[in-house]
């Protein structure tokens, strides 16, 4: 979100007004009184286009900043709650320019794009002016030094007043980008204010969870826990790889390839079966033990939508009895709560063991299929009784 | 033949004493692998003894390759270090890279993706990988994770974005076999791509059908449909999961992300489908596919 995005900025020395950001009209109305003058109201989502959908608004009193501040909050931008707002003096920009840092996946390097021409506007830019958008590469190996910085500055034609500004703030950014670990630096618009001034008026930074995990522990503290969807976040706390879906057919495998490749095969198998769909994505990756399945089972079982759950698992790394013996431990511990069909295919390694343990467990809730589609075909059936 | 491993690759393995490191070095061992030895700077000049045999452990890549000739290296260590693993095979000279370790921060490859690009990659290291099962060449060589019971030596090649994706299709046509099968990984930057299978396997008289495999993000389905389409005489069957995944969520791979219109399930099969690619709706129907076009070579 912007206020996130401008707080790693102004860590890294980006120049850029922080603001205030709160959750109530009456926090909103105090830091209008603090700032004094014009002030911006801003709803502070995850999402563009606030502007356009009436999240942002020029207060010219504190009375009004509180007015703002209350219809802002609450409304929805783009399906997203605003639970907050920002507060910055007004400081209308004279020019609006666009700058990003990115990762260029296909051409494994990075990206810098640059636009003096049109902030906000970039991608109206990019449509019907596209010389006036810079793209200049970046090489991972070498960075973005002073000369690399004046290089796309100049590139970029940043008018003389704010020239050197704009090579300070190219560093900056970089800076931003490779510390952070970010995949993502936006600024949206750069704005040249009065005074010839540069400054980040609003921003966007994307974060790589890889880097985040053991090199940016303090990242965690960007996560909104309340805008994540309740069940994913329980996923999360139990270390879960799962992606809440709108469907019926709860889905448990493992490998990332293979769990898509099941929720397409279920949805196939759906347009047999009333149109119904995959629930969710659960990668519980090698390790599949009895805690795992249980975790994985209990996320999915909360699922109010989820009619039958499809357990689809080729034993490469993982055994296929280590797998099944999974499966009967998250039974046991789940006891009662587990209430919904489970169809099960498994393949691959110790598959006959696998197969045996199912089999002799002879729970009634578990059906076991050996092919794939055959096992899709039938949880979507289920789904579908 | 096969393509980059074959029966007189000598192996070693950066964090063979490692938890994943000493369980799939054992199974490397038991598929027939040649497996000469481990790299670990704190444990160098001990010995860690696996599925009946002794390994040695050097401090350094540099060293292992002196001491055993090793011409391929799998590497097993954490995230964090994986970067340092990678320069430092590469500045050893190795000649094959194979990146197993999952949850490598991207500007880590970008920047081992540099430097392989760079003067400094003097022996012209291939890097596979990160986040992938590695590569199998059938009753030959295995340099990495994949099971290598599940398909015999035969005609087919296979590239694959996916682990387990790779293991199904290798399941579903075990019949067949397989000259050569390599996972190239799922994060957004990868050091060999679709193409570069793509032309190894083209140029491989041993292999004469290849199966694809994709999913959704990025661009390498859509790349590799122009080069099929100029550079490919061999018939080629495809397979794209995630056609039913959402905008903006990452579907556990870390490249595996829809933005926007771009890097769909569907953009990726109507690009293989209009280069005469045949492209399965399901792993199963994809295996049928290539059933078909052996039937008929």
């Amino acid at each position: 979100m912007e206020y996130q995005a401008k707080e790693l900025f102004a860590k890294h020395g980006v120049a850029t007004t922080v603001g205030k950001t709160v959750e109530t009209a009456e926090e909103a109305k105090a830091a209008a009184e603090e700032f004094g003058g014009v002030t911006v109201v801003k709803a502070q989502v995850k999402a563009g286009g606030r502007g356009k959908a009436g999240g942002v608004k020029i207060a010219k009193t504190a009375d009004e900043a509180f007015q703002y501040a209350s219809d802002i909050l609450g409304m929805e931008i783009k399906g997203l709650t605003v639970n907050r707002v920002m507060i910055t003096p007004a400081t209308p920009p004279e020019e609006e320019y666009y700058f990003s840092f990115l990762l260029d996946r296909s051409n494994r390097q990075y990206l810098c794009i640059a636009s003096v021409e049109g902030g906000v506007e970039i991608e109206e830019v990019a449509k019907t002016n596209p010389d006036a958008v810079k793209k200049i590469a970046i090489d991972p190996g070498a960075g973005v030094d002073a000369a690399k910085a004046r290089e796309i500055a100049t590139e970029a034609a940043f008018p003389e007043p704010v020239f050197e500004q704009a090579v300070e703030m190219i560093q900056a950014l970089y800076q931003t980008f490779v510390e952070e670990d970010a995949t993502l630096v936006e600024v949206n618009p750069l704005a040249r204010l009065a005074g010839d001034k540069l400054e980040a008026l609003d921003g966007k930074v994307s974060l790589d969870d890889n880097a985040s995990e053991f090199r940016h522990p303090d990242h965690e503290a960007f996560e909104i826990r309340e805008e994540a969807d309740p069940l994913e976040a329980k996923a999360k706390d139990k270390g879960l790889n799962y992606v809440k879906l709108d469907g019926q057919v709860g889905i448990i495998g493992n490998g990332a390839g293979l769990v898509m490749s099941t929720l397409d095969v279920v949805a196939y198998a759906g347009e047999k079966h009333g149109g119904v769909k995959p629930a969710n994505f659960l990668d519980i990756g090698g390790g599949a033990n009895a805690q795992v399945m249980a975790d994985g089972l209990d996320v999915i079982l909360n699922d109010a939508q989820v009619k039958s759950v499809f357990v689809n698992v080729f034993g490469g790394i993982t055994a296929c009895d280590e797998v099944a013996n999974g499966i009967k431990g998250a039974l046991e511990i789940l006891g009662d709560e587990a209430t919904k069909p489970l169809v099960v295919r498994l393949d691959g390694n110790n598959v006959d063991k696998g197969r045996a343990i199912l089999e002799e467990l002879n729970h009634p809730l578990v059906t076991t299929v050996d092919t794939m589609d055959g096992a899709a075909d039938k949880a979507a059936e289920l789904a579908n009784a | 033949m096969s393509i980059y491993l074959n029966k007189d690759s000598k192996i070693i393995v950066q964090g063979i004493t490692g938890g994943m490191g000493s369980k799939h070095t054992t199974l490397m061992i038991e598929s027939g692998s040649t497996i000469v030895g481990g790299v670990n700077a704190r444990k160098a000049g001990t010995t860690v003894e696996l599925a009946g045999t002794t390994q040695p452990v050097f401090g350094t890549v540099a060293d292992a390759m002196k001491e055993t000739g090793a011409d391929v290296s799998v590497v097993f260590v954490p995230p964090a270090f994986t970067k340092d693993a990678c320069i430092e095979a590469i500045d050893a000279g190795i000649g094959l890279l194979v990146v197993i370790t999952e949850g490598v921060p991207v500007q880590d490859s970008a920047e081992v993706w540099s430097y392989l690009q760079s003067e400094k990659n003097h022996a012209g290291t291939r890097m596979i990988g990160p986040n992938c099962p590695g590569i199998i060449t059938p009753e030959e060589s295995l340099a990495g994770i994949t099971p290598h019971t599940i398909a015999g030596k035969g005609p087919i090649g296979l590239v694959s974005k996916s682990g387990t994706l790779t293991y199904q299709m290798m399941f579903e046509l075990k019949d067949f076999g397989f000259s050569t099968a390599i996972g190239i990984g799922g994060d957004p930057i990868i050091g060999t791509t679709h193409i570069d299978a793509l032309e190894a396997f083209e140029n491989d008289p041993e292999t004469q059908a290849i199966v694809m495999i994709g999913e959704i993000g990025g661009d390498a389905e859509e790349r590799a449909a122009a080069y099929i389409k100029d550079n490919v005489t061999k018939p080629v069957v495809g397979y794209v999961a995630g056609f039913t995944a959402p905008e903006g969520k990452t579907m556990g791979h870390a490249g595996a992300i829809v933005s926007g219109s771009a890097g769909t399930a569907q953009a990726k099969k109507e690009a293989l489908e209009a280069v005469g690619v045949k492209v399965g709706k399901t792993p199963s129907e994809t295996a049928e596919l290539m059933r078909e076009i052996m039937k008929g070579l």
